[in-house]
């Protein structure tokens, strides 16, 4: 597979950052009352995501390695400020509705992740199709978060009334509640579809991070050990068969 | 070979109850309340009352031959799901929003837990709970007599009086199992008869409640005001079939103690302090969830075994 789709496939389905990394979870469960505020969310994150990732590719070799995280932070940042000052001049509505949520992004565990675990380590043009994976796949699990709990807890999608289900609607999906059970509803029916494309052959996911032959950024780290991928992801099995 | 000589491990005598003859037996104790309230509240109280039991054992049946479990509905602990869920429902609601608050009582709250006996808090109060935060319009209508109106307590709240008689027979308006503190106190007289439920965890609570509305309602110790606080909203239905609630309440009698002083405080702070009238479920759901914690530090020593000292204990957790 090419390179660059594959970084593209890897964020949008292998190690899509909502459903499989759970990470940015703060403004995934926060901000997704409505498919719009989903989509806005997760575009002005993968603006800066990709630009972040480029420009961080780019001074790679400059920053020194004991100051990452601070220049990181630098870095995206200023991206977070001119698309906040973008947003507030260009979508004052969607500006107002999402808040605090887009200074946030700033820390938004998704964008530092890749930054450490990927950008730091690769050149400026996977770096940048690795942004828009990641950011698209963040985008898709945001937007279709907000279209189900649009849906059932408001009667509505894209903000346009659904006639018949506007007078069944449950408010608790509109509420911090039913982005957990939204969310969990989602993972669960997405580890339905990858158990089966396991069991028709097709090989399953590896666990993250091991890939890119880097322990530093993984959680997981301390599980596997220094083990091999598939040997990380067997055991893993394991557990939880048990 | 006779029986006496017969040899074989313990244990050697078994009592006749089971889970289902349990469940048979606070479905029982209940039926004066339900008749009750489909007397007070006429047929649709009724119905919404068979379409929570009959929602509730089918989603059960449902969910447990999708993920290929055994099912359990005939140990009708579903059917008393349903039963106390729509006892708790003011008897105006749409039934599709009974319907979904039975769904979600039993597939949520119970089965995605592991079933009965692993459900982390009250199945029939979570239903509700959902329902109040969804819909709260229809959940907080209360009518009586075809005029809605507000309810003893809300009366009580703001300050109005009101008929303790009409309260403790259960001529108010309310849910449709709540209102009647004598069918329900029938019914609690009937458990504790059968064994099914010790007065422990209701007698704390309604004690520490007592105490509390005394030391904070503002009234002193007035006895209308209390005998209104007790016989009013889910008070006496939550304390007697809901708190003692096997899987959600401690089994030491320590933290049974410590539950019931938690639901009482609980109770009395919702209702004095809180924005609405009632605070009885959330405060036996809140509840439910300290119940690990409370059994935690209330564990008996057993006999002839020294305390441990917790450095060893952490290492016996590694």
């Amino acid at each position: 597979m090419n390179k660059y789709i594959e970084r593209l496939y890897n964020g949008l389905w292998k190690e899509n950052p909502t459903f499989v990394l759970m990470l940015g979870m703060c403004p995934t469960l926060a901000v997704t009352t409505s498919a719009i505020n989903g989509i806005g969310m997760g575009l002005s994150t993968t603006v800066v995501l990709v630009l972040s990732n480029m420009m961080i590719s780019a001074l790679r070799n400059i920053i020194p390695d004991r100051v990452r995280m601070p220049a990181f932070i630098v870095v995206v940042a200023s991206f977070v400020t001119i698309v906040q000052f973008l947003m507030e001049g260009f979508t004052p509505s969607l500006y107002e509705s999402l808040g605090i949520y887009i200074p946030l992004i700033v820390v938004n565990c998704i964008i530092l992740g890749r930054a450490e675990s990927y950008a730091s380590k690769n050149p400026i043009i996977p770096s940048m199709f690795d942004g828009i994976g990641m950011g698209l796949g963040f985008t898709v699990g945001l937007t279709l978060i907000g279209m189900v709990r649009e849906i059932l807890g408001n009667g509505s999608l894209f903000g346009a009334t659904i006639t018949p289900l506007n007078n069944f609607h449950i408010s608790l999906f509109g509420l911090a509640p039913g982005a957990f059970f939204v969310l969990g509803g989602l993972v669960a029916i997405m580890n339905v579809i990858r158990k089966k494309m396991e069991e028709k052959g097709k090989p399953l996911p590896a666990a993250q991070g091991c890939l890119a032959g880097d322990c530093s950024g993984c959680t997981l780290s301390s599980a596997c050990k220094g083990k091999s991928a598939s040997e990380a992801v067997e055991s893993l099995g394991k557990g939880e068969d048990k | 070979m006779s029986n006496l000589l017969k040899v074989s491990s313990s244990p050697h005598v078994r009592a006749k109850d089971d889970t289902s003859r349990i469940m048979l037996y606070v479905i029982l104790a209940l039926m004066p309340t339900t008749i009750f309230g489909v007397v007070n509240f006429g047929l649709r109280a009724l119905l919404l009352v068979i379409v929570c039991v009959l929602t509730c054992v089918a989603s059960e049946y449902l969910f447990e031959k999708a993920v290929g479990k055994k099912s359990t509905i005939k140990d009708f602990s579903a059917a008393v799901t349903g039963l106390l869920l729509g006892l708790n429902l003011p008897y105006t609601l749409p039934v599709w929003q009974a319907v979904l608050g039975s769904i979600f009582a039993i597939v949520v709250v119970k089965m995605l837990f592991g079933g009965l006996g692993q459900n982390f808090m009250n199945p029939a109060l979570g239903g509700r709970a959902f329902l109040v935060i969804s819909f709260a319009a229809t959940m907080t209508h209360f009518e009586y007599d075809g005029v809605s109106g507000a309810t003893p307590l809300q009366l009580l709240k703001n300050g109005d009086t009101v008929n303790t008689l009409d309260m403790l027979i259960g001529r108010t308006g309310g849910t449709i199992g709540e209102t009647s503190a004598l069918c329900i106190l029938i019914g609690a007289i009937i458990l504790i008869l059968l064994g099914v439920i010790d007065l422990l965890i209701p007698g704390v609570y309604i004690l520490s409640f007592v105490a509390f509305i005394t030391l904070f309602g503002g009234h002193g110790f007035d006895t209308t005001y209390i005998v209104a606080h007790l016989c009013g909203g889910g008070l006496m239905l939550g304390a007697f079939f809901m708190a003692t609630d096997y899987v959600t309440s401690p089994i030491t009698p320590a933290g049974k103690v410590v539950f019931g002083i938690c639901l009482g405080v609980l109770t009395g702070l919702f209702r004095i302090f809180g924005n609405s009238a009632e605070g009885v479920s959330f405060a036996i759901i809140f509840s439910n969830l300290l119940v690990p914690l409370i059994e935690r530090v209330t564990i008996p020593r057993a006999f002839g075994i020294v305390r441990e000292k917790k450095t060893k204990e952490v290492k016996a957790n590694e």
